[in-house]
């Protein structure tokens, strides 16, 4: 059982040589096992969070505290974050040229690991998650997310989580841009990797259809850079049907 | 836009600064010369692009500095096709520095080789190791096919070959196809001048891989004369592999012929300065030259390449891809890309790439592609050129994934040569360019421990080219 806290974190960053703060005290706890959404509209300040958490140089921590298992987070460079047990799937993962999919995996996999996988079952286990992503298996001789199309850089997006098996998941945003085909394969991802251990799912989205297919067990709204209600899987319906304007006007007559 | 064509058309641009990691991808300008659009941008298109990171510190997250090279520097040439040949060094006067030619190389540096004066005896070894079947031998000035393909173009290349009354000659048979490659091996002595011509020749239909060895020390001028014959295939490797004080001034010119494949790859990791020339000339229709090169300077080094396509003849191709790295004061990379597209040169298809990573501050990239149409009837004509500092954000991305800074930063390196790497197609050389990479990179970020020492690249089975690889003018400006 591990438990990933953040407490009252404030996070700016620069714009136009200003200093903008994004996120005001973010309160959240999550245990592993558990899948959260963090919902809320667009500029609340969601993908802040989740950059923040995985250590994102254009982010300044102004306050606060990120802790796993009471481990100082904050303190930790980005790949050692991701050797912590944090994983961050991207909105908008980052072309690597030259760095096929196979081996950007295999290193990934060495480093978390300390040593490198035992070939036979790694190429296995990789083939396997490729063929439950129904991707391609051409794919792994492909270069990381380049010339990929959206669903095909989400989807190794969770072929990763699949195969790193972090401790905690943050996943930004990974339904936008999916059609429905491709958001059921994803969401079955996710589910498989939910399914098979002690994962905890930090699920940031802007719509609540993914909801259908991950149920949460906690659902956040988000609005201007803090958790403006925790509820339970009924609070996403209730935005499915009514919108953020309630909180979003709630935090604008405060 | 309804512009006439005009009857020349000369393209010498690059407008290319990266200024971010978002623009990464957007840079590479291409200039499809059957646009109307293109042809007419490059009227007024400036003339070089630098990086120049030695005059920008401050290594900021989002920040790189370009800077446009201002036109007119230097005398510029009428055209390429218009540049002095000649076996007489006294054609070529001692350079200023202010000629075109000449604008980029360090003068001072240069260990004497553009004056007049003898070579020393004991400057070089050469030997030539070749398979059964490969005529290896000499030849005098204007003998056999010397003389035939290169004709110096600069007062080194003159001089080298006034140096050489007989020149080292490797023939390869009329349908010889061999199975392992030629072996050329110079290695120079430190202190002393050289000068040498190699003309290695293949022969209608043989197919067969030379690669020529540059170690050692001193201060050396070469010849470097390529006859491809008919329909022959051949591959020609230039190794640069100096030590730190070497200067080497190198012109390489082949004249392909018909239906002929020849592929040429400069590979310069050492000395202090070394000047390659890679040119290919077409001797009949179908000719086809892939010009490769890979190059990667540390604090000192100025290392220059010059490749020139001349399309004479129809129906050729030309594919010309240079990418170098830079790291550490001081360390200075040039690239003159010329192609020339004659009016007699109908069908031609041409492209050619240049792009520069740059790893720390105080180093400095030149880029400049110049393409002259004569003709409207091609099949394409594009250049890319592409100068920018380290992608924070794909280091981002790796390392989120939990691989070390310095594991990442060779992973993104490696990835950045992968392609011309990949293309070069001789698996001994494949090995010794990666090999050398790493090194490289241990100078820079230091050895890494086992741990998570990311697979061989030679392991992999098959390092996908990048899409830009499809011949076609890549990205859009």
């Amino acid at each position: 059982m591990a438990t990933l806290e953040i407490r009252d974190l404030h996070v700016s960053v620069e714009t136009d040589g200003e200093p903008t703060e994004i996120l005001r005290g973010v309160d959240l706890s999550i245990e592993s096992g558990q899948t959260h959404a963090i919902m809320g509209p667009n500029g609340s300040g969601k993908s802040t969070l989740a950059y923040s958490i995985a250590g994102h140089p254009k982010y300044t921590i102004t306050g606060g505290t990120v802790t796993l298992d009471g481990e100082d987070v904050l303190a930790m460079s980005v790949d050692e974050r991701a050797r912590a047990g944090l994983f961050l799937a991207m909105q908008y993962p980052v072309e690597v040229p030259g760095v096929t999919v196979s081996n950007f995996l295999r290193t990934a996999k060495t480093a978390l690991d300390g040593e490198a996988p035992a070939l036979r079952h790694w190429v296995k286990d990789v083939r396997t998650a490729m063929s439950d992503l129904k991707m391609d298996p051409a794919f792994a001789e492909r270069n990381v997310n380049e010339g990929f199309s959206g669903g095909e850089k989400k989807r190794h997006e969770i072929l990763q989580m699949e195969l790193l098996k972090p401790k905690f998941a943050v996943l930004d945003e990974t339904d936008s841009g999916l059609d429905v085909d491709a958001l059921k394969i994803v969401s079955d991802g996710v589910n498989r990797v939910r399914a098979g251990g002690d994962v905890g799912v930090l699920l940031i989205t802007h719509y609540t259809r993914i909801l259908r297919y991950v149920r949460p067990d906690v659902v956040h709204v988000f609005v201007a850079g803090r958790v403006a209600e925790t509820g339970g899987p009924e609070l996403a319906d209730e935005l499915e049907e009514n919108g953020y304007d309630r909180f979003v006007q709630a935090v604008a007559a405060s | 836009m309804s512009t006439p064509r005009a009857r020349r058309t000369v393209i010498s641009t690059p407008d290319t600064r990266q200024a971010d990691h978002e623009a990464a991808a957007q840079v590479a300008d291409a200039v499809d010369a059957r646009q109307e659009h293109a042809v007419d941008h490059a009227a007024e298109a400036p003339a070089a692009v630098t990086l120049d990171s030695s005059r920008s510190p401050g290594p900021g997250y989002d920040t790189a500095a370009a800077r446009v090279a201002e036109a007119g520097e230097a005398v510029l040439e009428a055209s390429r096709g218009e540049r002095p040949r000649s076996f007489d060094p006294s054609d070529f006067p001692v350079p200023t520095g202010r000629e075109e030619v000449w604008r980029f190389t360090p003068l001072d540096r240069l260990g004497g080789l553009l004056e007049d004066a003898p070579s020393d005896e004991d400057a070089r070894d050469v030997v030539v190791q070749a398979p059964d079947g490969v005529h290896v031998g000499v030849l005098g000035r204007g003998e056999g096919v010397r003389g035939s393909a290169l004709v110096p173009e600069d007062r080194a290349a003159a001089l080298a070959d006034a140096a050489s009354p007989t020149a080292t000659h490797v023939r390869v048979p009329r349908e010889v196809e061999l199975d392992e490659p030629v072996h050329v091996s110079v290695v120079g002595r430190a202190g002393r001048r050289g000068a040498g011509h190699l003309v290695v020749e293949a022969e209608r239909h043989s197919r067969a891989v030379v690669v020529v060895e540059h170690t050692g020390g001193g201060a050396h001028a070469d010849a470097l004369e390529v006859v491809v014959g008919d329909g022959a295939e051949l591959t020609v490797v230039s190794l640069q592999l100096w030590d730190d004080d070497a200067v080497h001034l190198s012109q390489q010119e082949a004249r392909v012929g018909r239906d002929a494949r020849y592929r040429h790859i400069a590979v310069t990791l050492g000395g202090s300065v070394v000047r390659l020339s890679s040119t290919a000339r077409y001797a009949g229709p179908g000719g086809d030259a892939e010009m490769l090169g890979v190059y990667f300077a540390d604090s000192g080094q100025h290392l220059e390449h010059r490749s020139f396509a001349d399309h004479a003849e129809p129906r050729c191709r030309s594919d010309v891809r240079y990418k170098g790295a830079l790291q550490g004061e001081t360390a200075r990379t040039v690239w003159i890309g010329d192609v020339l597209i004659r009016a007699a040169a109908q069908g031609t298809e041409t492209y050619e790439l240049n792009r520069n990573l740059v790893l720390t501050d105080g180093a400095r990239a030149d880029s400049v592609p110049n393409l002259e149409i004569e003709t409207g009837d091609i099949e394409g004509a594009g250049h890319a050129s592409a100068t920018g500092r380290f992608d924070d954000e794909q280091l981002f991305y790796l390392r989120s994934r939990g691989i070390p800074e310095e594991v990442a930063r060779r992973l993104v390196v490696r990835g950045f040569f992968a392609d011309v790497v990949q293309r070069i197609g001789v698996p001994a050389v494949t090995e010794r360019v990666m090999t050398a990479i790493e090194a490289e990179l241990d100078l820079a970020v230091g050895p890494v421990a086992g741990v998570a020492a990311p697979a061989d690249a030679a392991a992999e089975p098959a390092l996908a080219a990048a899409p830009s690889s499809a011949g076609a003018p890549a990205g859009g400006a």
